[in-house]
């Protein structure tokens, strides 16, 4: 919050002491508007792109951090279709996180830039995936309100002033309602499998809930950057208003997985035309937020660790690019001077 | 034993042994890539496997010695030079075997031909990491000669004849020799110049004689199906 009003400070300092600055800006506000499509050469606020990049990097981090609770279990898949659709899955996610990347990429950051502060601790990941996957039916649970609780937050993002951010959420959307509806069969085979498969499903659920509800973020009244999002049309509904749209949605697919749902709250509500639903605890989201979810530390350790152990294979590719890059001969002439390319 | 379920059980094994990199691959193109050529195995595995009978019987409910899968495919994923060392030698492999099933007339003529296409990717993905870690620093360099060394032993059975296979042997080994050679000396790197197999590696694994990390890889993938006879999923 207080980033966000010095940037805004500067932004009006500037403002006044060049008054093209004002005309830009009031472009900016027009074309937002308008609901016209922010582009990478546009000018922008600076407050803006620094929402963005952390909205996006964070966004990037999470499909990269959230490879690892699925990934768990792709070693162990009980049978070869499922084993070849939660690969296929893990695969999408990474692809996800090079996409959003790139988009973020366009903003005047890298990649390099942003894994740096994800490995540091800088940069955020969902809370979710501080979570860990203790059977099976936890790939069914993610895939079904992990996914699905993703794909309720990130439609209206397909709307979103940033360009190549809409863009980006158009294409991935579309991979993740596909996943979200695998976890769901999953689920649904596991419910109506074996008692043991019905009861692995019912405590995946259990577990999952609550967590899934926290992915929307703290309450509208708690919430540091969603009033400034929506102004500049980055978000398009309040935490609280997605997350009662996703309670709606999943109320009814509960019972036809014949699954039951971990709130004695949750009843219709005639009058509003909505679910009620009960108290989520927000300090334990706060503590998964500071780092002491259950699986905060192994999920950093293993993205540390697999970049630091994958650096010498990165080094090795960049020098082989380099050599191959200057020597003379591969471009087809023998002739080029070496300092040409120097 | 089927030279369906030869083959098979080497595209299911290697299958799983790529799929152990996800989340843990060097840079995020190579958690994409080695996730890909996991699942193109996966698929092969599983058109092979249905030959012969049930995918899921087959791959979760026989024991280490029933497993007709070549040792290489077996072996650990050590670091990546290793991990791309068992890739070069087995691609250059499949792709070879799979162009001549292609041609032939045997049940497995129409499946090679479909995968020789994604084989040939995987190929490639090789070459090109043994040319970039061969010749990129001398700690890769370094790292790509001892994996290649070291899976060296392991390679002979990949020319061992297989019962009821439609292929020249001979001309097999001797265009495997001749890519696996150029790939290595342009990656400024040594051919091995050991035995390509111990006497007892002959042919083992296709007799069901396996090293022991394999007996640890199949009780963590058929664990779970084991647990929950007859469940479906």
């Amino acid at each position: 919050m207080a980033a966000v009003t010095a940037d805004q400070t500067t932004q009006r300092t500037a403002g006044t002491a060049d008054p093209a600055d004002a005309a830009r800006t009031a472009a900016f506000d027009a074309a937002v508007a308008a609901d016209d499509r922010i582009e990478p050469r546009d000018w922008m606020p600076d407050a803006y792109r620094a929402t963005l990049i952390r909205q996006m990097a964070q966004h990037a981090h999470s499909e990269i951090i959230g490879m690892q609770p699925e990934a768990n279990w792709i070693t162990r898949a009980p049978s070869l279709r499922r084993k070849a659709i939660l690969m296929a899955k893990v695969q999408d996610e990474a692809g996800h996180g090079l996409y959003l990347y790139s988009a973020a990429e366009t903003l005047g950051t890298s990649r390099e830039e942003m894994l740096d502060k994800l490995h540091a601790g800088r940069q955020r990941y969902s809370s979710i995936f501080n979570y860990p996957t203790l059977t099976w039916a936890d790939v069914g649970a993610i895939g079904w309100l992990v996914d699905g609780a993703a794909i309720t937050n990130q439609v209206p993002l397909c709307r979103c002033s940033y360009g190549p951010y809409a863009r980006a959420m158009v294409r991935i959307c579309k991979e993740e309602s596909f996943h979200q509806r695998q976890g769901y069969e999953l689920l649904l085979a596991l419910s109506r499998g074996t008692p043991a498969q019905h009861e692995m499903a019912q405590d995946a659920v259990n577990r999952w809930w609550w967590p899934s509800l926290m992915m929307f973020g703290p309450p509208d009244d708690a919430s540091a950057h969603s009033a400034q999002s929506m102004a500049w049309k980055i978000k398009r509904h309040s935490n609280d208003e997605l997350r009662r749209r996703f309670v709606d949605i999943c109320v009814p697919q509960a019972q036809a997985l014949g699954l039951t749902l971990p709130d004695p709250d949750i009843r219709w509500n005639e009058e509003l035309g909505q679910h009620d639903y009960g108290a989520i605890d927000w300090t334990e989201f706060q503590e998964v937020l500071k780092g002491n979810g259950p699986c905060n530390e192994q999920r950093l350790d293993q993205r540390r660790t697999a970049h630091e152990e994958g650096a010498w294979v990165r080094e090795a590719a960049a020098a082989y690019a380099d050599k191959h890059a200057a020597r003379p001969g591969t471009a087809g002439t023998t002739a080029q001077p070496v300092e040409a390319t120097a | 034993m089927t030279a369906a379920l030869a083959l098979g059980d080497d595209a299911l094994v290697l299958s799983h042994r790529l799929g152990e990199w996800a989340g843990h691959a060097p840079v995020l193109e190579e958690e994409v890539a080695l996730a890909n050529i996991a699942l193109d195995l996966l698929g092969q595995a599983r058109m092979l496997l249905s030959f012969v009978g049930d995918e899921d019987q087959l791959a979760y409910l026989r024991e280490e010695r029933a497993f007709r899968n070549v040792q290489l495919v077996e072996q650990p994923n050590g670091d990546f030079a290793h991990t791309i060392a068992r890739q070069l030698y087995f691609s250059v492999h499949q792709h070879l075997l799979y162009e001549q099933l292609a041609a032939g007339e045997s049940e497995l003529a129409d499946l090679a031909a479909k995968a020789v296409k994604e084989v040939a990717y995987h190929r490639d993905h090789a070459e090109q990491w043994v040319l970039r870690l061969g010749d990129g620093t001398a700690e890769s360099h370094e790292r790509m000669q001892q994996a290649l060394d070291a899976l060296w032993r392991f390679t002979g059975e990949l020319s061992e004849p297989v019962e009821g296979l439609d292929v020249d042997q001979r001309s097999l080994r001797d265009s495997w020799l001749t890519a696996v050679s150029s790939v290595v000396e342009r990656a400024t790197l040594t051919l091995p110049s050991g035995p390509q197999s111990g006497a007892w590696t002959a042919g083992a694994g296709r007799q069901g004689v396996h090293t022991e990390p394999f007996g640890r890889m199949l009780a963590e993938m058929q664990h779970l199906h084991r647990s929950h006879p007859g469940a479906s999923w």
